[in-house]
């Protein structure tokens, strides 16, 4: 039965406490815990940063609103400190980034699936196919430069291919803004998803920001920058999708609703249960934030929060291998661009659009992502490695 | 800002107007270090106590007695094998542990080889003391021949050569920072070489413990196969390590060489002291062909 959001109040904010040694546990494990509970801890890290960045553009354009949103953050804070200190020490920013590229493939393919829309469906896919590519160019990185299997990370949950090629997913800015849902219109569960996505790929473009400096590689360094400079892309296409004329409560009140709605997916497939003990917590906390910001848009906005939140959550997002999914997705939709707000077939792309010029002077000294991926084909343990019996067995078994 | 000038002009003047030279010390900005230490004096800590405090709270995190993660075992369709699958007198998981830690090891040290020679081969050395593109090759080559030796051995004991076991998670953090400097283009040839020594030294102690292990478990054949890799380890590690106290050498030879030419030219002097390190590049890449630790030596001598 799934969550009525009106009527379960969770935790009040007076009563949401923490301590240093609270919010900073032990670990999971990088080599025991699934890689979806990783996959989880990385997105909710993401959503509760999307919380800060939002609450905090809020509170620059809205004086009235600076206390109730300074208090909310506080708590927001906290949370996602707890979560993304779950990551532990071993697991590097090159492992971390291939959990990443795991969060936009999987994720990505969930909300796909369930986005009634299919405008914003087609928009989910169109990204979805951009960083599964990204995962075979990093898979690439780390084969090749450290010596390690990607798929230790993966575990055999997503594919390690080519998707659209990162060369050519450079475009001019007027061709990653996309058209917006209606906020009287559309479905709640589009709203969800648009803030999901939204600051899945808002924290994956601050990560790499952040950590692309600490290689030393230069072909690394490159590769960093370059995707990251998709990941911008991606932010900007994922905003432009939610309508900029919801009023910012509006917003406020759907970016919680979202909250709830991901650590409530999250906590319906959780297998670590000091991780799902922190999934059940803050459903009740962000509750308690729901019930919160419902108190002052009452006060402000004059309006009733029943137009906007929805009565009940909608389905999980389902976390699970898409493989079959994003296969077919794959072979219908890699040639796919974008001209305008639209997504259209390759061959209309004209050789003078802004994007096909913009592509060609970013590579124009060579592409890092071509260049880190050259015939490059993943294997188990690497592309150093020899088949061994045990694997060709298996590949005989699934033939 | 007018007197931040100032402070720059002096300290441009005190270092023979040089625009690169190392800053971190505290004699960079004496007037600026005498005002942070008089500062530092006067502190008062807002809590008693030493550094001991740190250590005490990273051992009460310890009672959660949460391990890196488990040691491997063998799988059988997705389950774990029945008891027996691996025999007893295996050492079970713990050998699987080392093995998988050898295996990731020496994967990244193939890695780390071919960055090694494609720095080489991109600074066109001709010669020194340091190595030569076919002596990296020849290491390489090794050790990617003990990266599918031991699949061999971990698939032949039933168990899976691409999990990533305690072990090898552990001796992978470990090694990052030899991954960093090895791939990092602004390292000479000798910090590479240092970086390469740690390897070569866990990675011969790796071998011998392996091959320990092996006996004590009585695995004659195991035993001998380790034998065989750690005997070219050694030689890996003899390698270099000659290499690297050569080309450490060299460099104070050409320091001491260079210090002459300042005493003769004092002005052509500064201008070679702002790129130390291109100018002995230039004058390696002019000498023979090389490359053991004996050859450099001599060259020395001459």
């Amino acid at each position: 039965m799934s969550l009525e959001l009106m009527k379960e109040k969770g935790i009040p904010l007076d009563k949401q406490k923490f301590d240093w040694r609270d919010i900073v546990r032990m670990p999971t494990s990088k080599l025991d815990d699934d890689a979806l509970t990783r996959v989880r801890i990385i997105l909710m890290n993401g959503i509760e940063s999307e919380a800060l960045r939002f609450q905090h553009a809020c509170a620059r354009m809205n004086k009235e609103l600076q206390l109730a949103l300074a208090r909310v953050r506080r708590i927001e804070q906290h949370q996602q400190t707890m979560i993304n200190w779950m990551l532990p020490a071993d697991l590097s920013p090159l492992e971390t980034t291939i959990g990443f590229e795991q969060v936009a493939i999987e994720v990505t393919a969930s909300v796909a699936q369930h986005e009634p829309d299919p405008y914003l469906a087609q928009v989910y896919r169109f990204g979805l196919l951009e960083d599964f590519d990204h995962m075979y160019r990093f898979a690439a990185l780390m084969d090749r430069v450290s010596g390690r299997d990607a798929n230790n990370i993966l575990q055999s949950y997503s594919d390690i291919l080519p998707g659209r090629p990162t060369s050519v997913e450079h475009r001019a800015p007027e061709d990653d803004l996309r058209e917006c849902y209606d906020r009287n219109k559309a479905q709640p569960i589009s709203k969800l998803n648009a803030v999901t996505i939204m600051g899945g790929e808002h924290q994956t473009h601050d990560y790499y920001m952040t950590i692309g400096p600490m290689f030393a590689d230069p072909v690394a360094r490159q590769l960093y920058a370059e995707i990251a400079s998709i990941e911008e892309q991606h932010v900007t296409q994922y905003e432009s999708i939610i309508d900029p004329e919801e009023t910012w409560l509006e917003k406020w009140l759907m970016h919680e609703a979202a909250e709830i709605y991901n650590y409530y997916s999250c906590l319906q497939y959780e297998t670590n249960s000091r991780v799902k003990s922190i999934w059940e917590r803050f459903v009740d906390y962000e509750l308690g934030h729901l019930h919160y910001v419902l108190a002052v848009f009452r006060k402000f906005d004059k309006r009733d929060p029943d137009e906007i939140i929805p009565e009940s959550l909608p389905e999980p997002i389902e976390y699970k291998s898409h493989r079959e999914y994003v296969r077919k997705v794959l072979a219908a939709e890699v040639n796919l661009r974008a001209r305008g707000k639209q997504i259209i077939r390759k061959e209309e792309e004209t050789p003078d659009s802004p994007s096909v010029l913009y592509r060609q002077q970013m590579n124009s000294n060579g592409s890092p992502s071509e260049i880190v991926a050259a015939g490059y084909k993943w294997k188990p343990g690497t592309e150093l490695a020899q088949e061994t019996p045990d694997i060709k067995k298996l590949q005989k078994k699934v033939a | 800002m007018e007197s931040r000038k100032v402070e720059q002009v002096e300290v441009d003047v005190k270092f023979g107007a040089k625009l690169s030279f190392n800053r971190t010390g505290i004699m960079t900005n004496p007037e600026l270090s005498a005002e942070l230490i008089q500062g530092a004096k006067e502190t008062i800590p807002s809590s008693k106590g030493d550094a001991t405090q740190i250590a005490a709270h990273r051992a009460e995190y310890m009672n959660d007695v949460l391990p890196i993660g488990s040691p491997p075992v063998v799988m059988e369709n997705g389950e774990e094998a029945p008891e027996g699958s691996l025999p007893d007198h295996l050492g079970g998981p713990l050998l699987l542990d080392k093995l998988g830690e050898r295996l990731a090891f020496e994967r990244q040290g193939t890695r780390l080889y071919e960055a090694f020679l494609k720095k080489i081969e991109a600074l066109a050395l001709v010669d020194g003391s340091g190595p030569s593109v076919e002596d990296l090759q020849h290491i390489c080559e090794q050790e990617l021949e003990h990266f599918t030796l031991l699949q061999k051995i971990i698939t032949g004991m039933g168990a899976d050569a691409t999990v990533q076991t305690p072990s090898a998670d552990i001796a992978g953090v470990l090694s990052h920072g030899i991954l960093q400097i090895v791939t990092d283009p602004r390292t000479t040839i000798a910090q590479t070489l240092q970086a390469m020594l740690n390897a070569e030294l866990a990675d011969n102690d790796g071998w011998e413990m392996l091959q320990g292990l092996a006996a004590e478990l009585g695995q004659k054949d195991l035993e001998e196969q380790c034998q065989r890799a750690f005997e070219e380890e050694q030689e890996h590690l003899k390698k270099v390590r000659g290499w690297l106290l050569s080309m450490t050498l060299d460099e104070a030879t050409a320091m001491e060489a260079d210090e002459e030419v300042v005493e003769d030219d004092g002005g052509e002097a500064n201008d070679k002291m702002e790129q130390p390190s291109k100018g002995r590049n230039k004058r390696r890449k002019k000498s023979a062909k090389s490359s053991g630790p004996s050859k450099g030596r001599k060259k020395r001598k001459k």
